[in-house]
């Protein structure tokens, strides 16, 4: 249902940006307003063409009795488009890391790349994983229709087009520096406005609720959205040079810089790639198990505790810095104390299995599913640890942290969504089952090996390069030069871009099967061919 | 700017800490009293409630 005055807005929008390209300040914003003109004219044509078409077509689901299941079927498909995408750009880093001669000036350089892969796994991939499934899982649970109408096109649409910005931002050198907040002031105050959209949509869906009781997946939607807010606006105060140019300057400097830029970095951990997806867990878990969650009680203790002690963890990424002992050793403190919550929530999803184990021998999402939560136990394992002190001095500003990201990310943020992507897409599309179980077995493997290999690949590489650091010889002098630590690193770095390109085969591999399974070719018999079962025995 | 400091920082040493000290020990009794258990084992069965 595209009403044509949704086309005019988008043109008057356009016409705008197109003002702001003529008369920016600096060349970066004007050319930055010329590529997100060129996005909204044609988006502009689109919409019109549609509008006229619409006329003719009697609304598919525009019925209020029903759920709103075509933002989430585009959220699917965004979300398996940029996971490639994103997944791609890391392990061209990954190489660029390796041999140099990957690096193409300016615009394709490792410090515009890497932000570039930041943000699309963690707010292209995952933000649209978690949109998508917030989407599904709080008309499910709430037995209602998402609230606000159309707004959720517009969330949908606002954030592609923030993540469009952002990332073209990227390349052309446009960034606030501030670690996966880079986007400049204009960006900012964009994605503040898709974002209060979408907790309208959220909260607007919780209060007509069908369901009297509000179940703890939406309680951590909906503290994901909240936090991830407050986040945003505090970390990006700033004041721009001028209301037409591409530069700003931050409201805090110095040591409250840093702090303000980890208590929102590691809050983007805790909210956007822990809480968020813990409301998949809740809900995907049991759907897949087909049992309810094994504690709903842990569930809300699990969910109180992380959310009073996550916030509070962010300085342990300034251990042995300007900022004040009380403020590291309260971060260092908070973050062990995160083990328990961590592995509450933990055995919460495992224990959900207690009694249907045998489910992960014929299921390969489930299994999918639960590798999600073993990484998501271990990498809550390995955090805390890395925040105490003595252990963060060996571990700071090596590969082991890129390692640690690594395991959580791709191991329980990638295969949390995957799994809930092929749960949702035969509902979804109205098939009876995926195209075929094989090629999701092949993706479990394919995936599973890749962040082996990187996982285990960057603590050899971390603690060497460590350890190479802070080797003294008996005249007190360093024995190795920095470029003598990057020579030793070169095989781990070849080793770690083979491990992300077998995660990125494995998605392109879901891809495939996704597509087929949306086209609707006949389906595969759902369950593991007996050879297959043998083998695993 | 000091002084806002110190106020907020006495304020979190003590009623604030208090009062979440008292919010969470609050949500742990009311989760674990044994009359909720039934409300809880309905909750959980909230996402096979769907007719799709």
């Amino acid at each position: 249902m595209i009403k044509t005055s949704t086309a005019v807005t988008v043109g008057v929008a356009a016409f705008l940006v197109l003002l702001a390209a003529a008369l920016g300040t600096d060349s970066l914003f004007r050319v930055h307003a010329w590529i997100v003109f060129l996005v909204l004219a044609i988006a502009t044509i689109v919409l019109l063409r549609q509008s006229q078409a619409v006329t003719a077509l009697a609304p598919s689901e525009g019925a209020p009795n029903q759920y709103m299941d075509g933002v989430v079927r585009y959220g699917v498909i965004a979300t398996l488009f940029w996971a490639i995408a994103g997944l791609l750009v890391g392990v061209l880093i990954a190489c660029q890391l390796a041999w140099p001669e990957f690096n193409i000036p300016p615009y394709f350089n490792f410090g515009r790349l890497r932000p570039l892969h930041t943000s699309a796994v963690v707010f292209a991939f995952g933000g649209n994983a978690l949109i998508a499934t917030s989407f599904y899982v709080v008309q499910r649970t709430t037995r209602a229709r998402l609230w606000g109408g159309d707004l959720a096109w517009f969330v949908f649409w606002g954030y592609q087009l923030f993540i469009v910005m952002a990332a073209t931002g990227y390349l052309l050198g446009i960034t606030e520096s501030r670690e996966y907040a880079e986007p400049e002031w204009y960006v900012d105050i964009w994605l503040t406005i898709v974002w209060v959209a979408y907790l309208l949509v959220f909260l607007g869906t919780l209060v007509v609720r069908k369901e009297p009781h509000i179940y703890v997946a939406n309680w951590f939607y909906l503290s994901f959205i909240v936090t991830v807010a407050m986040l945003h606006l505090v970390n990006n105060l700033s004041m721009p040079v001028s209301l037409l140019g591409s530069k700003s300057y931050s409201a805090f400097s110095g040591v409250q810089d840093a702090l303000t830029q980890w208590w929102y970095g590691h809050n983007a951990v805790g909210f956007f790639l822990t809480a968020g997806f813990l409301g998949m867990m809740y809900y995907f878990v049991p759907k897949q198990a087909n049992r309810p969650i094994y504690s709903y009680r842990l569930s809300i203790v699990h969910f109180w505790s992380l959310i009073f002690m996550y916030i509070w963890a962010g300085p342990h990424h300034l251990h042995y810095t300007a900022l004040p002992d009380w403020a590291q050793t309260l971060g260092m403190v908070f973050s062990v104390m995160l083990w328990m919550p961590s592995w509450g929530g933990m055995i919460n999803g495992l224990m959900t299995l207690s009694g249907a184990w045998d489910k992960l021998r014929t299921d390969p999402v489930l299994r999918m599913l639960v590798l999600a939560i073993a990484f998501y136990g271990m990498s809550t394992f390995e955090g805390p640890m890395m925040s105490i002190k003595a252990v963060n001095s060996l571990s700071h500003y090596t590969d082991w942290t890129i390692g640690h990201v690594h395991s959580g990310a791709l191991g329980w943020v990638g295969m949390i969504s995957f799994g809930a992507i092929y749960h949702l897409t035969p509902k979804l599309w109205g098939r009876t089952a995926l195209y075929s179980l094989r090629l999701v077995n092949w993706h479990f493997w394919l995936a599973t090996l890749g962040i082996v290999v990187y996982a285990s690949v960057m603590w050899v590489s971390g603690i060497m390069q460590g350890l190479m650091w802070r080797e003294y010889d008996d005249q007190g002098f360093l024995v190795y030069s920095f470029a003598e630590t990057m020579a030793a690193m070169y095989p781990y770095y070849v080793m770690r871009m083979i491990g992300g390109a077998l995660y990125l085969s494995g998605a392109l591999v879901m891809a495939y099967n996704i597509y087929k399974t949306i086209r609707g070719g006949a389906p595969v018999v759902a369950h593991v061919p007996a050879a297959a079962l043998q083998a695993a025995e | 700017m000091n002084d806002d400091y110190t106020m907020m920082r006495q304020f979190a040493d003590s009623w604030g800490l208090l009062g979440m000290l008292l919010f969470f020990v609050a949500a742990v009794v009311l989760a674990y009293r044994p009359a909720a258990k039934k409300n809880h084992d309905d909750a959980a069965s909230i996402p096979f409630k769907e007719n799709d």
